[in-house]
């Protein structure tokens, strides 16, 4: 195998290999001019030759990736816990919807579902409205991932709150029925309490299965990390480099989410059970 | 909203189409079956008493299982060629991905399986003077795999639709294939929205067929 591994291309982007300086000096008819500025920004900003580092563009990817992430995980949150719910109560419409919600979710792969929210949805849409995604909605590849990374896993975590709900003895509803409380009463005060503490674990991992599968937004140009290192990796041909950084960038978010969330179920652990058994 | 739905694109595109099937079965396939393998010794490994076997066959599932496919996608697409010294192709490289990636899945699951065997199993093997190795081979493993099988399968419908993201490096799969014609033809919602049934229907399928698997396997 032979390799030349370069660490200094992701601190220090050579200034000819700067994509916008070269379209601007392919346009602009006083090259000389582009390039003496330049070398203005060497002398003063870092004394390299450098133009902006590309380790910028991993920590830009690395800040959309948790971005897309974290609020497409509020969306999974929120339409999971309802569809969840709804997976358990006593109507039998409403456990038919919220199945068929889990089924149709769960059953298309998420790249499909992302160019199906992208390119299909706003041609479907009434006329004003499919004109206000694809042309006045800023960044509409951004919102396009977050909601659909958000209903992809909420059908995943529906399932987790249903298993969670499951979970808890029959009787402790009709404890709790018994006592006078409704049945919204029951969830609130009795249920739901139980379950999500059960369910710590799982929800992490389908966090955690948002947090990488926000890599798919890349094929819709979301430049998130996985883009961003893939992008490095074309200019610079430094494949090692870059795809290594990427990697260790996401294993390292992984191990601080995992440990952050073992410290909360700790916390919020229920006696008497044989939570955090662990490997 | 459909009164321009046009199903004939979709005929004349069904050859190119069964090409793409074609390569997504073949990489679920071989995904399937290396994965299951390479994921069985990985958990053989994690289970042993030796330190250093089951330190490497844990961190091995701990780097695929917290890095996202597409990521792997990309190292094995561009790396595998210089480290092997001469293109081999978009295939190879993928498949060599898929079956490294599943084996890590794949280990969780069958580790779990042989962890739901009870101990007095295997003590019961070792009084009867088999060898350890024999007690996992014909004690151990066989009921274990039983017990397995939904989860195995329900990991295998989710390889399936994860065949999908060889999209990102051009391969020509069922979705790319879709992709292709979608652009050429300018027929985007018809074929997307093809490629998603198609997907939905096996799936559900699928499904279906692992949740009555479990009831007739439950030992």
């Amino acid at each position: 195998m032979k390799y030349n591994w370069d660490w200094s291309v992701l601190l220090c982007r050579p200034l000819a290999a700067d994509p916008s300086s070269t379209a601007e000096s392919g346009t602009d008819q006083s090259t000389g001019a582009t390039e003496f500025g330049g070398g203005l920004l060497q002398t003063f900003d870092t004394g390299a030759e450098c133009a902006q580092p590309y380790f910028d563009w991993i920590v830009s990817g690395l800040g959309w990736t948790v971005v897309v992430a974290i609020c497409a995980w509020v969306i999974t949150f929120s339409i999971g816990s309802v569809v969840g719910i709804a997976r358990t109560v006593e109507n039998r419409w409403v456990r038919a919807a919220a199945a068929a919600y889990v089924e149709f979710f769960r059953n298309i792969p998420l790249l499909v579902q992302m160019f199906l929210w992208f390119f299909v949805l706003p041609e479907l849409l009434p006329e004003d409205a499919g004109r206000f995604v694809k042309r006045e909605l800023p960044l509409p590849e951004y919102w396009t991932a977050i909601v659909c990374l958000g209903f992809y896993h909420a059908s995943r975590t529906a399932e987790q709150v249903r298993a969670g709900i499951e979970s808890i003895p029959r009787g402790q509803t009709d404890a709790g029925l018994a006592m006078g409380l409704t049945p919204t009463q029951v969830y609130r005060y009795v249920l739901l309490p139980v379950s999500y503490r059960i369910i710590i674990p799982p929800l992490t991992s389908d966090f955690m299965g948002i947090f990488k599968n926000s890599s798919v937004a890349l094929t819709i140009g979301v430049l998130e990390l996985t883009a961003q290192s893939r992008q490095i990796a074309e200019y610079t041909f430094n494949i090692f480099e870059a795809f290594t950084v990427a990697t260790v960038l996401y294993m390292m978010v992984t191990l601080i989410v995992v440990t952050a969330m073992r410290f909360v179920e700790s916390k919020v652990h229920i006696p008497g059970t044989i939570a955090l058994g662990g490997d | 909203m459909f009164e321009d739905f046009d199903f004939q694109v979709i005929v004349e595109a069904g050859p190119i189409l069964w090409q793409g099937m074609l390569i997504t079965l073949l990489l679920t396939a071989v995904a399937i079956v290396g994965g299951i393998l390479l994921g069985t010794v990985l958990a053989l490994m994690r289970l042993s008493r030796f330190g250093p076997l089951s330190f490497l066959a844990g961190r091995y599932v701990d780097a695929f299982r917290s890095t996202p496919l597409i990521l792997v996608i990309f190292w094995f697409y561009f790396a595998v060629p210089i480290v092997v010294g001469r293109p081999i192709g978009g295939l190879y490289s993928v498949l060599i991905a898929f079956t490294l990636f599943e084996a890590a899945y794949y280990c969780e699951i069958i580790r779990a399986g042989i962890q739901s065997i009870r101990r007095p199993q295997v003590h019961a093997g070792l009084a009867l003077g088999l060898t350890p190795w024999q007690t996992m081979k014909s004690i151990v493993l066989p009921q274990a795999f039983r017990n397995m099988v939904p989860v195995l399968l329900t990991q295998a419908i989710v390889l399936f639709q994860d065949t999908s993201l060889v999209y990102v490096v051009g391969l020509k799969d069922f979705l790319t294939a879709a992709d292709l014609v979608a652009v050429r033809d300018n027929r985007v919602v018809e074929l997307y929205m093809f490629a998603a049934v198609v997907y939905f229907v096996l799936c559900l399928l699928g499904s279906l067929w692992v949740r009555r698997l479990k009831r007739q396997y439950a030992i």
